[in-house]
């Protein structure tokens, strides 16, 4: 049926783990007592609260919004009353205010939320202020606000091709491949919406080929669209990374340090296509989002249907059926990229994807002790960006931040193909991570005892 | 409060990734001793008894070498990942066979300790061990190190007498050592009294009878014929003779992905295409270069020694351009050097300009290198 399968050079091949959820249906979280949202949950500035201690909020209501270009708003995700906003880390270990709201269990919608209301005619603007309006960020993991990926291109360049992102190249992560299944066909008028917004001519959902079902579904179901195809890529990770699946369905190459827009591409992830639909169809904000939850230490692995600012302790335990055992990994996105926390003490973000757990017993838990690098060239072999990960790491030991940045440490996406294959376990992607700070901060190393040049 | 017995478990808090694909390098290590196996094999069943002691003393001195200079520098003894054993037995491949103990015990001190751990040990050296080894050895010993016994040899030689291949294989042999006695009186005299007989590797051969090949086909009669040569029934190391052997191995470590098919490829195909050209313009029959391909260490040297990690580049691009130096240097020396073998010395010269090589020879990250302000 596929006479070609799309791929890219490079990246490795990652036992994919997804049969514990892949087929489980989406279910429904009940509401948590409380939901503290950050303010910073998406790149760019955090946005700024509009609601006060003791104001009282309904489901879906503005209580904080984007401030400046790059921002998003964030809304009530439940219906109650602002106790505090506080101060909480989130996963990647930066601080951002929080607003907490208790919840009153009765969900009442804000008024301003009118399904079925009616937009007349649907123009590339009204898409454009609904993704702005509703807080549509990039639901993959990387939180980019979407408004921004559509607003007319500063360089006046023309995007003709919409990506929709349903790789999920992530092992254990499933909850794309339920939306794709389940959700089809509000994914299918995201993507439209999105060729609208960006008078791009072609649409193409891309699947990895171990999602069989979800690709039979989505073909099926766009059989009749002239401008929409579904391309299948052969399972290998990094797909889902923005740079390859480009080059992998258009065999264009983006730019080192470019813009996907820069070759008339944009890719929005398949969740974020369906938030989309829903934003213009239902006029739903974004307040929930399916993760999976996963891993050998919950009881009810899952994907399931979460309101924002859920704590991770709330979700494993009202929707997960609680933890089983000695737990000793907790992880907030997928094990290639996601992020290790201490405690279940996190609340889940609009780009969530998933929350997994291991137990004392689960090889993830295992610290493997670094050793010297043998020079084996298996990094270099898997870099899907061709770079050098282990000249990267040593110039980073060494302190060479100028050595280090003429390596390209900038254009590692932290894939962390390199660290994944190195047979001495050295965490390249950690050094690259350390270096990258000591360069990001115009070369004073920050507050950083390590840094010498 | 009472204090706390049994420590609490923890929760591992990392960088990402979080998995791993579960390779070690002793695991690599492993691999490679199982590709060296039929090398070995070759070996036992060619040079019996004289492989054997080799091998062994080689090997287990390697191994006590790695651990005494670990224990005396205070570091942690990592003999168990096979990097030691490893280095002994890719030396004692390409000692002669018989060589004294005594020596295969110098030449593993010098592998280990000069070759490996002043430098820091696994990673950190600048040369092929196993060729430091070697090459001191040569420089020290010169006349031991070059006399070589000839293979046991009955069975094969039943077989191709068998076929009745190309050429009579016992005429060969017989020619070989007479050419050889002729040429190389005095190794041979010494040798004569302690072992019997001696031979002329086929490179040796080759060189001393390059003036023979410029008559024609006859020159090569004195030769032992390629069959031989191939499977390794001739005189030469333990490991470099039987290229089947070799190859098998090489080939694995390929298929298992711990060695760059570039290297072995761009190398062999240097070499034949050199001598190849010299070959020709010299007017030598067309097997000249095959001669070159499957006689002397080449083969092993190939697929074992040149593709060693720590001493070979990063980039494929950069190993190609050393595999391609390898093979001039082997050319060069093998054609109008001093030595009759060329393969340890070009290693450890291409080994010296590897940091050369991985400091120019960088990869571009995909999508190009952006433009970069002067
Ligand atoms: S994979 Fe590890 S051991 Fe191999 S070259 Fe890279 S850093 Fe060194
Ligand atoms: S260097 Fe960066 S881009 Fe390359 S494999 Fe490692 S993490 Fe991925």
């Amino acid at each position: 049926m596929f006479s070609r399968k799309a791929t890219f050079k490079g990246g490795t091949h990652i036992p994919a783990e997804k049969n514990l959820t892949n087929s489980l249906p989406i279910i429904r979280m009940e509401a948590p007592e409380f939901v503290y949202l950050p303010l910073a949950m998406h790149i760019g500035a955090p946005a700024r609260p509009v609601v006060a201690a003791g104001e009282k909020v309904k489901l879906g209501q503005l209580v904080a919004a984007a401030q400046g270009f790059v921002s998003s708003n964030i809304h009530a995700s439940v219906s109650g009353m602002v106790t505090r906003i506080e101060k909480r880390y989130l996963p990647n270990g930066s601080l951002s205010d929080c607003i907490v709201i208790k919840n009153d269990g009765l969900d009442t919608m804000a008024e301003e939320i009118t399904p079925g209301k009616n937009h007349g005619e649907i123009k590339a603007e009204t898409i454009r202020q609904l993704l702005l309006d509703k807080g549509i960020v990039g639901m993959g993991g990387a939180s980019f606000p979407t408004h921004v990926k559509y607003a007319p291109q500063k360089d006046g360049s023309t995007i003709d091709t919409v990506i929709i992102n349903g790789i999920e190249c992530e092992p254990f992560i499933t909850a794309d491949h339920r939306i794709l299944l389940e959700e089809a066909e509000n994914v299918i008028s995201g993507l439209k919406y999105f060729l609208l917004a960006s008078s791009a001519k072609k649409g193409i959902i891309a699947i990895e080929d171990n999602k069989p079902d979800a690709i039979e579904h989505l073909t099926r179901l766009t059989r009749d669209e002239p401008n929409i195809s579904v391309v299948v890529c052969k399972e290998k990770y990094p797909q889902g990374s923005e740079k390859h699946l480009i080059y992998a369905v258009t065999g264009r190459t983006v730019p080192d340090k470019g813009l996907p827009s820069a070759v008339g591409v944009i890719v929005d992830n398949a969740t974020t296509a369906m938030q989309t639909a829903l934003a213009v169809e239902k006029d739903l904000p974004c307040y929930e989002r399916v993760l999976t939850v996963s891993g050998d230490a919950v009881n009810k692995p899952g994907n399931y249907l979460v309101r924002i600012g859920s704590l991770y302790g709330d979700v494993v335990e009202k929707a997960a059926g609680g933890i089983t055992g000695d737990i000793g990994k907790i992880l907030c996105g997928g094990p290639m990229m996601g992020f290790a926390v201490g405690s279940l003490q996190y609340s889940v973000i609009k780009g969530t994807t998933g929350l997994l757990l291991f137990s004392q017993n689960s090889p993830l838990a295992h610290f493997l002790a670094e050793e010297t690098c043998v020079r084996c060239g298996r990094c270099l072999e898997v870099c899907p960006m061709f770079l050098e990960p282990t000249v990267i790491a040593k110039a980073v030991k060494r302190r060479k931040w100028m050595d280090a940045a003429a390596s390209d440490i900038a254009s590692c996406i932290e894939c962390g193909c390199c660290s994944y294959n190195c047979p001495s376990h050295i965490p390249l992607v950690q050094y690259i991570r350390m270096g990258k700070q000591f360069i990001m901060t115009g070369g004073s190393g920050g507050c950083n005892p390590l840094f010498k040049n | 409060m009472d204090p706390i017995k049994t420590p609490a478990r923890l929760i591992l808090v990392s960088s990402s990734p979080h998995i791993h694909c579960g390779s070690t390098v002793s695991a690599a290590m492993r691999d490679v001793l199982l590709a060296l196996v039929p090398v070995i094999l070759s070996a036992v069943w060619f040079f019996r008894l004289d492989a054997i002691t080799v091998i062994l003393a080689c090997c287990l001195s390697a191994v006590f070498f790695e651990a005494l200079c670990q224990k005396v520098m205070g570091c942690a003894i990592t003999v168990k990942d096979g990097s030691a054993l490893l280095t002994g037995l890719l030396l004692a491949l390409c000692l002669p066979p018989g060589l004294s103990p005594v020596l295969a015990v110098f030449g593993s001190f010098c592998a280990i300790v000069i070759g490996k751990q002043v430098f820091g040990g696994l990673g950190n050296n600048i040369f092929n061990p196993a060729h430091i080894g070697r090459a001191i050895l040569l420089a020290s010993m010169p006349q031991q190190m070059t006399t070589w016994l000839p293979p046991v040899h009955s069975f094969i030689d039943n077989i191709t007498n068998a076929v009745g291949s190309i050429n009579s294989v016992t005429s060969a042999t017989k020619a070989a050592h007479a050419l050889n006695t002729a040429v190389n009186a005095t190794t041979s005299a010494t040798k004569a009294g302690i072992d019997g007989v001696s031979s002329a590797t086929p490179l040796a051969m080759l060189r001393m009878s390059e003036s023979l090949w410029q008559k024609g086909q006859s020159a090569a009669d004195q030769l032992p014929n390629l069959w031989q040569l191939v499977l390794g029934n001739i005189p030469g190391s333990l490991g470099e003779t039987c290229v089947p052997a070799i190859l098998l191995g090489g080939l694995f470590l390929i298929w298992r992905g711990h060695v760059d098919w570039r290297i072995p490829f761009y190398y062999l195909l240097t070499v034949f295409l050199i001598t190849g050209i010299y070959g020709y313009f010299r007017g030598y029959s067309p097997l000249f270069p095959l001669y070159h391909l499957f006689g002397g260490g080449l083969m092993i040297g190939a697929f074992f020694m040149a593709t060693d990690w720590v001493t070979s580049p990063l980039t494929k691009r950069g190993r190609i351009i050393y595999a391609i130096g390898l093979g001039i240097l082997t050319a060069l020396i093998r054609l109008r050097g001093g030595y009759v073998e060329g393969v340890c010395y070009s290693i450890l010269i291409m080994n010296m300009l590897t940091p050369l090589i991985d400091r120019y020879i960088r990869n571009t990250p995909f999508g190009g290198r952006a433009q970069k302000n002067g």
